[in-house]
């Protein structure tokens, strides 16, 4: 059932464009059951999942290679489903309805269903190779959905670049996963998870280096960060599902889920919180500069992702309980926010936060929806941001290590994140009414649907903080922390030290946003820091790929076909001869022992012709001598027991010289044409080349021979073959395929040479109707003027 | 025998891969069959050089009593000296063609594409 849900993604997915163009407006509808059914389908797993057992289930697929497809449903994996099948019910919803019209829906529908599939088994995976053949296909399908506007070239760009820097990861995590495989015994999580913790393992810090490169590649992490910002020039519909909600979250699982084997470490408690509390501040500050309502979004999802990766390597109890409970409420918010930017997009025209203010009374069920979402976002009683805040900041605060900063680092943080609050939740919606491009109104049901329903979550999952609690978040709190959690969720935790930081981040950042342009004026130098950040980096590091590969190209590719042989003759000469050197014992066969004179002879004669052609001054010379030269090869044939092959050589060879004389002997003498450096350098390749021969088939023959297989031909050409000469029963019986396929060939060459000869310079192949158009044309002519052809 | 069918091959390739070198494309033609006859060879020569003992089964025998050459590599170059023949004869009239459009046979002035 679990691989169904899996696999129906991707059928449907290859049904959408067909099925869009005949259910046309209502697809997205249509479409959106799927994610429905399979929501249903995995919350009927709760009450067994909350209990604590897990279901596996496992299909073979390379036994051979211990590669299967298995999946595996725990608490943690449950939470990633419902999140991405309940979003992207609504989000299925909301696309076919924003991107209404659009002339390529129908492929649009085609990789958002196409990502979910490789979303749902990316989180289902129970094995490391699915689990990573499906976090390159979620990397693959965002390319597709960030480029998907891909006239753009602007678009294109961003497209590419989040698509390298993923790759890029993605590479580094497959290489972690093999050693974490190796290191484990099993590619199988479930076994991984269950075995012992591998942090004393020897392979521990290359594996967890790799594996992190991989983890925050995805989930934008600073210095990577840049790519999420840039990757909104997707349609919004995949800002809120992938680079918010659902893939940028791929990331933070791979960690949760292998913080039970990996973690604990003081390289992961130290990685990890560092680079999570630079992320979230780098993010939040870039965050509360920025006017784009998508880009401050963005950047305030970088600022969560930071978060959650600082929870992970706290690593503790609490810690756990707090990432899983702050990645819930963070879907839930960022998900409504960014359908809300969307509709602002859609209905008003507006993208930006300087255009737009006072449209509560023309939007009041969006501005409902946003107050919620933004007020959850900011951490306000009684929203489940709250809770989620609470309970980073008691994390934060019980932590093993470095509490005084990191709890610093957290409250600057949320100074800054009730400030981005504050922006999403007042600044459109309040002070005076500024005409825009659009005239505002409240969208219909598809497009308000999404965010009204999750910001109603937000504050239903606030009030009842034991609902989520109990049926989801300590089942997958435990899975992360590795046993059962058992802690508890509470909106009300009594007077303490996290409420009163919450309530002075609170007040601050209200304060911040009175003078939100002023600040955006004063720190204006972050502006000037960025051209020596990671995006300029990557930039540099592009153009530098690209010079480098257009030099390379000019050197190697460069068309001269004398250059390619030289390279390449020298390259194997210097590598075959390198491995002839270095050759315990060089045991050249050198023996002139019992050598007849005919065969001396030819061989000499066929030395001195060699010598001959090759210096020839002119070209029918230099045909003769070649002739000459296959006769004599041809000799040698027959002196030594091939009597067919000789014959074969005698014909062709006299076929080969008329060919040769008769076509090329319009073509201008042989002329010296390379200088006299050249031609040494050449005279020395061809001489290391034949030498290397030489001493090649010298060693060959010398050494033992494997099993031939013709003494089967020998044995059976009479018996099977019913023909006494053997060659022959090779060609037309045993290989007769073969022989076939050259026939082929040579009918092939024939008619290439038959063509070639009729096609004139300029003209196409003159038919027979055109020649006697030509003929009748003569005879008019000449009939006119009284001339005879 | 094989020592001096090794030489003989080894001058074979020196001279095709020195005359694919030249400027000349003709020369390159010349270098193609120098270099098939030299392939040829060498199978023949690492298929063992056996004097006198051609793969023919006598009448009224089912097989060869005692040694023979190897059929084999005779039947592989029989093919081989075929098909070269076929390339040789394509490059050739292909050659000519080209020769005939450029008016040259100077591989370095037959640089453009069109």
């Amino acid at each position: 059932m679990v691989m169904i849900a899996v696999l129906s993604c991707f059928v449907l997915a290859a049904l959408a464009p067909r099925l869009h163009s005949l259910t046309g407006r209502q697809t997205g509808w249509l479409l959106a059951l799927l994610p429905a059914a399979i929501f249903l389908y995995f919350a009927s797993l709760i009450p067994l999942i909350s209990s604590g057992e897990t279901v596996r289930h496992a299909y073979q697929w390379l036994p051979s290679m211990a590669i299967q497809f298995s999946f595996l449903v725990d608490g943690l994996s449950l939470l990633f489903v419902l999140l991405i099948s309940g979003i992207g019910f609504f989000i299925l919803a909301y696309a076919g309805r924003y991107q209404e019209g659009h002339p390529a829906l129908g492929r649009f529908f085609l990789f958002l269903l196409g990502f979910m599939g490789s979303m749902l088994g990316l989180v289902l995976s129970d094995n490391l190779i699915s689990l990573f053949v499906f976090w390159e296909l979620t990397t693959i399908s965002s390319f597709m959905l960030i480029g998907f506007n891909h006239e753009d070239d602007d678009t294109r760009k961003k497209a590419h670049q989040g698509l390298m820097v993923t790759v890029f990861g993605g590479l580094a995590l497959m290489t972690g996963f093999i050693m974490l495989g190796m290191a484990a015994g099993s590619f199988e999580l479930s076994e991984i998870l269950a075995g012992p913790s591998l942090t004393e393992h020897s392979l521990y810090l290359p594996m967890l280096g790799l594996i992190l490169l991989g983890a925050f590649t995805k989930s934008a992490q600073t210095p990577f960060h840049f790519w999420l910002p840039n990757a909104m020039a997707a349609p919004t519909p995949v800002s809120a599902y992938l680079h918010s909600a659902t893939m940028v979250k791929a990331g933070i699982y791979l960690l949760a889920r292998l913080h039970p084997t990996l973690g604990g470490s003081a390289s992961w408690l130290t990685i990890l919180t560092l680079i999570g509390a630079l992320t979230m501040l780098t993010g939040i500050i870039l965050a509360s500069r920025s006017t784009g309502i998508k880009r401050v979004l963005a950047y305030s999802t970088v600022m969560a992702l930071g978060t959650l990766t600082m929870l992970l390597g706290l690593g503790t109890e609490k810690a756990a309980l707090a990432a899983v409970t702050f990645l819930l409420a963070h879907a839930l918010y960022k998900g409504a926010l960014f359908m809300i930017a969307g509709i602002l997009d859609h209905e008003a025209g507006v993208k930006d936060f300087r255009d737009v203010s006072g449209l509560r009374r023309l939007m009041p069920k969006t501005t409902l929806a946003a107050m919620l979402a933004a007020l959850s976002l900011a951490g306000v009683i009684p929203l489940f941001g709250f809770i989620g805040k609470e309970l980073l900041l008691e994390a934060v605060l019980s932590g093993s290590r470095w509490q005084l900063g990191l709890t610093i680092a957290t409250v600057t943080a949320n100074i800054f994140v009730v400030l981005v609050g504050a922006l999403l939740a007042l600044k459109p919606w309040f002070g005076k009414t500024i005409t825009t491009p659009k005239a505002a109104h409240d969208p219909g049901p598809a497009l308000l649907a999404g965010p009204l329903t999750l910001a109603a979550l937000g504050l239903l999952f606030g009030l009842m903080p034991a609902i989520p609690a109990d049926y989801l978040l300590r089942a997958a709190a435990s899975a992360v922390y590795g046993e059962p959690v058992s802690g508890t969720l509470a909106l009300w935790h009594g007077i303490n030290l996290p409420l009163m930081l919450s309530v002075l981040s609170l007040s601050l950042g209200l304060l911040l946003y009175r003078f939100w342009t002023g600040w955006r004026e004063h720190t204006i130098f972050i502006e000037r820091l960025s051209q020596f950040g990671p995006e300029a980096g990557y930039n540099k590091l592009m153009q530098g790929l690209v010079s480098f590969s257009t030099w390379q190209t000019k050197t190697l590719q460069n068309g001269n076909l004398r250059h390619y042989l030289i390279t390449t003759l020298a390259t194997v000469v210097l590598l075959v001869g390198w491995a002839v050197l270095r050759l315990d014992k060089i045991a050249l066969n050198i023996d002139f022992s019992g050598l007849q004179l005919q065969e001396v002879t030819v061989v000499g004669l066929l030395l001195i012709t060699v010598l001959a052609a090759v210096t020839a001054k002119s070209f029918l010379v230099s045909v003769a001598l070649i002739g000459a030269l296959g006769f004599g090869v041809a000799l040698i044939y027959v002196f030594f027991s091939a009597v067919d092959v000789g014959i074969t050589q005698v014909l062709v060879e006299t076929i080969t010289v008329l060919l040769l004389v008769l076509v090329l002997y319009r073509l201008p003498e042989f002329r010296q044409l390379s200088s006299r450096a050249n031609r040494a350098r050449d005279a020395t390749i061809a001489l290391l080349s034949g030498g290397l021969i030489t001493v090649l088939i010298l060693l060959v023959t010398n050494a033992s021979s494997m099993n031939s297989i013709s003494s089967y031909f020998l044995e059976k050409s009479v018996s099977e073959g019913y023909g006494r000469n053997v060659v022959n029963v090779i060609l037309v019986d045993f290989r007769a395929l073969d022989t076939l396929g050259e026939i082929f060939v040579l009918a092939l060459v024939a008619i290439g040479v038959y063509s070639m000869m009729h096609l004139r310079t300029g003209v196409l192949p003159v038919t027979n109707a055109d020649k006697r158009h030509a003929v009748q044309k003569q005879r008019e002519k000449s009939a006119k003027t009284g001339v005879k052809p | 025998m094989t020592t001096l069918m090794a030489i003989l091959i080894g001058c074979l390739y020196a001279a095709a891969i020195y005359m694919m070198l030249r400027r000349s494309v003709v020369k390159l033609v010349i270098g193609l069959i120098l270099l098939s006859n030299g392939a040829n060879l060498l199978i023949f020569t690492a298929a063992g050089l056996q004097r006198g003992v051609p793969p023919l089964i006598d009448k009224g025998q089912q097989m060869i009593a005692g040694a023979a050459a190897d059929p084999l590599a005779q039947a592989l170059i029989l093919t081989a000296i075929v098909i070269s023949f076929g390339v040789l004869a394509f490059a050739v009239v292909l050659i000519h063609r080209a020769c005939e459009v450029v008016q040259t046979d100077d591989m370095n002035e037959m640089k453009g594409t069109d």
